[in-house]
């Protein structure tokens, strides 16, 4: 297990999951299992507590945003407070691109906060750590699906929007 | 309630914004099902919900020309629906079909939806290879990246080749956006498979020096992996990470990249590990950093969360490079802040960076006893775990009853296997290094097994046995036999309890038969009332029922030695009849045993089942004298006289089946075929079958390991030698254990059969020779152990004040490098301590309550121990000793001349002093 997050995921406070995103090949039955496992591990825990949890020989980060939790699990050599920052990252990025993020822009634009978390990180490991150029290709992005729904035409003409 | 009414409010404004936007897509049918999802009151509505959607969308999905936006909600719905833990494989094809589509968003979405369904190994991944390769070749930039997203998730090892080259090349892409990715889907590919890329480290090297900070970070990931595996070729890469570090440090990287006004904290981070990496025990590279860490520690805000992490990450390179004294202190003052800190995450740091830092400067645990101890008491579990983790690094001889009494009350508290174990296993380890008494050993032993039971491994039982059967000292049977009468009390407390584990009842039902009667406090009836007690707790356990069954046969067995008769009480006699019958062969065999052995006279009886006799040593006839008449019989009746295993080699002619099926098995067991024949006279002669008696049917259970091997090698040579016989190649194969037939030819079997009877009747007997012949690869492993092992006791007399259990410890832990015995330590160099039972030492009590031992010189101590071993031998050097001349085989590799002498002298230990020939021994360690 030599990624860095093994997964990530937010959970609603009833233990509803999200979003989830698995950086090792796990099959749906332990997928499922380990969210359970590790919704009845993080839930109760009190606000006061540290924001570590072992599990299974990894660490698991969590961070709770409103009724929202996101955690993401490291390796045991890993720097706890680091990974905390990992997901307050994301969670500041998501908030610049859907203007004072909620629950609900998580549910309804689920894909869209995969985009960004595929900015954020690849493979496991934190590839972008400024902010602005995260959004920067997400709205490039976005820009060109614009246009490629007005259009729907030429390639080049996208370029040149995005690339102007 | 305001909350909910608030909430309620934005859940219909946004519904609302979003069907008047309807930009991304999603349709009402979408959102609908995400609503009434939301407001299921139950797992089973949300259940049922769930799977009207699946059937709706399997229906619809098949249907022809759906409209390609309508197939990318579809497809939205399914990552929807297997998110929430339902399958959606039916629909994974169409996801890759949307791959193909020249639609960026919808190209984007088949790629989201195939790296979120499919791993690397999945079938499909074949049919998207292409579209990446024209992909990752496409004029926009945008689409590279989705290509290059999907490669990190979904190439695997075989696929590689197909798409490096064109990856490699989009390392020089002109958008910083693309080679970024580039070179985090080549560190994939090395985490993948290392082999791959390694022709390309210059090129990592080249972008690391790349204009674009988030390429230059990417790289530094991938760097870091590189390093972890070899650091060698990435020495000289010391002053430019340094030059990198101070840049960031000194806020010179772009504005965008600062997080919390700390200037790009996670490339700190990166390169602070990476510099950990290199410098380890390397003095130049190291002094390179000692300057820029220097500067971290100083500019460093440990205000925010993020800075600490870097302080975290600051501390931990400076505790695995090259010590500088003047940084460890600043070090060592960061961590005593985070142990200060109300903020738990910080405390948590703290512990860990203090297991750090003790590992160099031991002394600087005294000034945080009281802050380790709050953790300790938290009822913070994570924190707790965490602060259990550094005792146990803290752990000495002086502290250790109040650790592992730490340790067995958490485990007793816990219910996730996981740790449990692993927590057990701490507990025996560190009681087995450090115990101060073999009642206080036995004590610990006895609560590890009631808690973890079954968790505990099997070897761990076969120790404790054995402890008890050795006792305490040699010389000592006082003590010894006081031990073992405590030990039947205290097990005899412990049946009284429900529910035991399997594990702790099988050392029960054999300490009790081994020692039950043997202080003449408990009568034989008594204790055979208990032992089948003992099986009625557990009516499916085999295993528990042949320890049993041998239980009882040795105390018949003392009883009618002793000259008394045995009146079996009516459970115990139901309880036989019923294993005559018994499913299990072993179990069968114990109790045709047991019956065999009660109808034999009083002295045989005496001489079979003497007692406390399981370590003694057993005298093997290794020339086989007894079988001589014997032979020369069957060579008067025409045999032919027994060959070598060299000799009938020489004479070739092996079926090729045969050969295969050979190969299979010794490879399976990797035993060699005996080295020598034992009797070097051609007297021995091939026995027919026929000439098989029940003899060595009774020995075969005992020695199948090694029969099984040794004549499958010489099956084919019997069958070609000798066309009159049987031909029974295949027979084996088809029943399993292929020892009958061949077993004729190994007449050389070298323990008389009343000795075998001995063997299968003491339970612990078999495992024990396994568990020896394990025992020189432990000598490798207990060594570097030790090294640091002086460390932590210097650190734990120093945190937990006493100075006086060091010296004892000392000696002891230099017996233990021998390797020859797990729980040697104490034991037999120090006099036999007739359990001191020191009251519980206080944690942060200062030396006054702990044991006072009379501190020695541990040079003079060395002296003794020496002197000792040469005349009087500890039965464990003993051991290797034995193992060691039984000849090189033994200590190459299992074979089973080794295992036989390992076998017998496995029940030596303890007993017999061989003492004379271990100085050899003692010089390669000392001199």
């Amino acid at each position: 297990m030599e990624e860095q997050d093994l997964d990530s995921l937010s959970t609603g406070r009833q233990g509803k999951v999200r979003l989830t995103k698995w950086y090792s090949p796990y099959t749906q039955k332990e997928r499922l299992k380990a969210i359970r496992e590790l919704s009845a591990l993080i839930l109760p825990r009190g606000p006061k507590l540290c924001n570590f949890v072992e599990w299974k020989g990894l660490k698991v980060v969590y961070k709770r945003y409103a009724s929202l939790y996101f955690c993401i699990c490291v390796d045991s050599e890993d720097n706890e407070l680091d990974g905390l920052e990992v997901i307050h990252h994301y969670v500041q990025v998501l908030d610049r691109y859907f203007g004072n993020v909620c629950e609900l822009d998580l549910i309804f634009n689920f894909h869209k906060a995969y985009f960004i978390l595929d900015e954020i990180l690849i493979a496991g490991e934190l590839q972008e750590s400024s902010k602005k150029s995260v959004s920067r290709v997400i709205s490039a992005q976005d820009t060109l699906v614009e246009n490629a729904k007005e259009q729907a035409s030429s390639l080049s003409n996208m370029i040149a929007q995005a690339t102007k | 309630m305001s909350f909910t009414t608030m909430e309620q409010l934005k859940t219909i404004g946004r519904e609302l914004a979003m069907g008047s936007q309807g930009v991304w897509g999603s349709s009402k049918e979408f959102l609908e099902l995400v609503k009434t999802i939301g407001e299921a009151k139950s797992k089973a509505e949300e259940e049922r919900i769930v799977l009207a959607e699946i059937e709706s969308l399997k229906r619809r999905i098949q249907e022809p020309d759906v409209p390609r936006k309508k197939m990318k909600e579809y497809i939205m719905r399914l990552v929807y629906v297997e998110m929430l833990g339902h399958d959606a494989s039916f629909g994974y094809i169409h996801a890759v079909k949307m791959t193909h589509d020249d639609n960026l968003l919808l190209k984007r979405s088949g790629y989201l939806a195939v790296t979120l369904f499919l791993n690397e190994d999945h079938d499909l991944i074949i049919l998207i290879i292409n579209t990446i390769q024209k992909d990752l070749k496409s004029d926009n930039y945008l689409v590279c990246c989705a290509a290059l997203t999907a490669v990190c998730r979904l190439i695997n090892e075989e696929t590689i080749p197909a798409v490096l080259p064109q990856i490699v090349e989009l390392l020089n892409h002109q958008k910083e956006l693309v080679r970024k990715k580039a070179v985090m889907a080549l560190h994939r590919f090395f985490q993948r498979s290392p082999s791959t890329v390694s022709h390309l480290f210059p090129a990592f090297q080249e972008r690391l020096c790349d204009r674009d900070p988030s390429v230059m970070s990417a790289v530094l990931c991938a760097l870091y992996d590189m390093i972890l595996v070899n650091v060698k070729p990435f020495k000289h890469l010391v002053a430019s990470l340094v030059s990198i570090l101070k840049q960031a440090v000194e806020h010179r990287l772009p504005k965008s990249y600062d997080y919390h006004r700390t200037p790009a904290p996670f490339v700190q981070i990166k390169l602070l590990k990476i510099l950990a990496l290199l410098g380890t025990g390397d003095k130049a590279a190291s002094e390179n950093m000692f300057n820029v860490l220097g500067d971290i520690l100083k500019r460093s805000d440990s205000t925010s969360n993020i800075g600490n992490a870097i302080l975290y990450e600051c501390v931990r390179t400076l505790t695995s490079i090259y010590t500088n004294p003047r940084l460890l202190q600043n070090a060592a003052e960061i961590t005593a802040k985070f142990l200060k800190s109300d903020n738990h995450n910080l405390k948590y740091m703290g512990i860990d960076a203090l297991g750090r830092l003790i590992k160099i400067t031991p002394e600087c645990a005294e000034n945080h006893q009281l802050a380790v101890i709050d953790c300790l008491e938290d009822p913070d579990d994570t924190l707790k775990r965490k602060t259990l983790d550094l005792l146990y690094k803290m752990t000495k001889a002086n502290n250790v009853e109040v650790i592992v009494e730490r340790m067995v009350e958490y485990i007793r508290n816990i219910s996730d296997n996981h740790y449990k174990t692993e927590i057990s296993s701490r507990v025996i380890e560190l009681a087995e290094r450090y115990a101060p008494s073999n009642q206080w050993f036995i004590q610990t032993m006895n609560q590890v097994f009631e808690i973890a039971g079954d968790l505990v491994p099997q070897k761990v039982a076969h120790d404790l046995m054995r402890l008890i059967a050795e006792g305490a000292g040699e010389e000592d049977e006082d003590a010894d036999s006081h031990l073992r009468s405590s030990a039947v009390q205290a097990y005899l407390q412990i049946l009284k309890e429900p529910k035991l584990p399997s594990i702790l009842l099988q050392v029960i039902s054999w300490v009790l038969g081994e020692y039950g009667i043997a202080d003449g406090s408990h009568s034989a009836e008594f204790i055979i009332g208990k032992l089948c007690d003992i099986v009625a707790t557990r009516p499916g356990d085999d295993k528990l029922k042949g320890y049993v069954v041998s239980a009882i046969t040795k105390i018949c067995a003392f009883e009618k030695a002793a000259g008394q008769t045995v009146d079996l009480i009516p459970e115990c006699v139901s309880f036989i009849e019923e294993l005559y019958a018994s499913h299990s062969t072993d179990l069968q065999q114990r109790i045709y045993e047991f019956h065999a052995v009660l109808k034999l006279d009083r002295d045989t009886i005496a001489s079979i089942l003497p007692m406390d006799a399981s370590c003694e040593d057993i005298e093997v006839d290794k020339d086989l004298s007894f079988l001589n008449s014997f032979v020369e019989s069957a060579l008067a009746n025409g045999s032919r006289p027994y060959l070598s295993d060299n000799e009938r080699r020489g004479m070739g002619a092996m079926t090729t089946l045969a050969s295969n099926n050979d190969a299979g098995t010794s490879s399976l067991l990797r035993f060699q075929p005996y080295e020598k024949p034992s009797i070097p006279e051609p007297a021995a002669a091939l026995v027919t079958a026929s000439h098989y008696s029940q003899d060595a049917i009774d020995q075969h259970d005992i020695y199948s390991s090694t029969i099984t091997v040794s004549t499958s090698s010489r099956a084919p040579e019997s069958s070609s030698n000798d066309g009159t016989r049987l031909k029974l190649e295949g027979v084996q194969k088809k029943w399993g254990r292929p020892t009958y037939t061949p077993e004729a030819q190994v007449p050389k079997n070298p323990i008389n059969i009343s000795d075998s009877v001995k063997v299968s009747s003491s339970a612990a007997g078999k495992e024990a020779s396994s568990r020896n012949s394990s025992a020189p690869p432990y000598t490798e492993r207990k060594q570097p152990s030790q090294e640091i092992s002086a460390e932590k006791k210097k650190l734990a007399a120093s945190l937990f004040g006493s100075k006086a259990g060091e010296t004892k410890a000392k000696p002891a832990a230099k017996l233990q490098q021998n390797g020859t015995s797990k729980k040697a330590p104490a034991k037999p160099t120090s006099p036999p301590a007739p359990a001191p039972a020191p009251p519980p030492a206080d944690l942060l009590d200062l030396s006054d309550s702990l044991p006072q031992i009379p501190s020695v010189d541990p040079v003079d101590q060395l002296a003794d121990l020496i002197s000792v071993d040469s005349s009087a031998a500890t039965s464990t050097t003993s051991l290797v000793e034995q193992v060691l001349d039984a000849g090189k085989v033994a200590t190459k590799g299992p074979s089973p001349q080794a295992s036989l002498q390992k076998d017998s002298v496995s029940r030596q230990v303890g007993v017999t002093p061989s003492g004379g020939t271990n100085p050899d021994l003692f010089k390669d360690l000392f001199g």
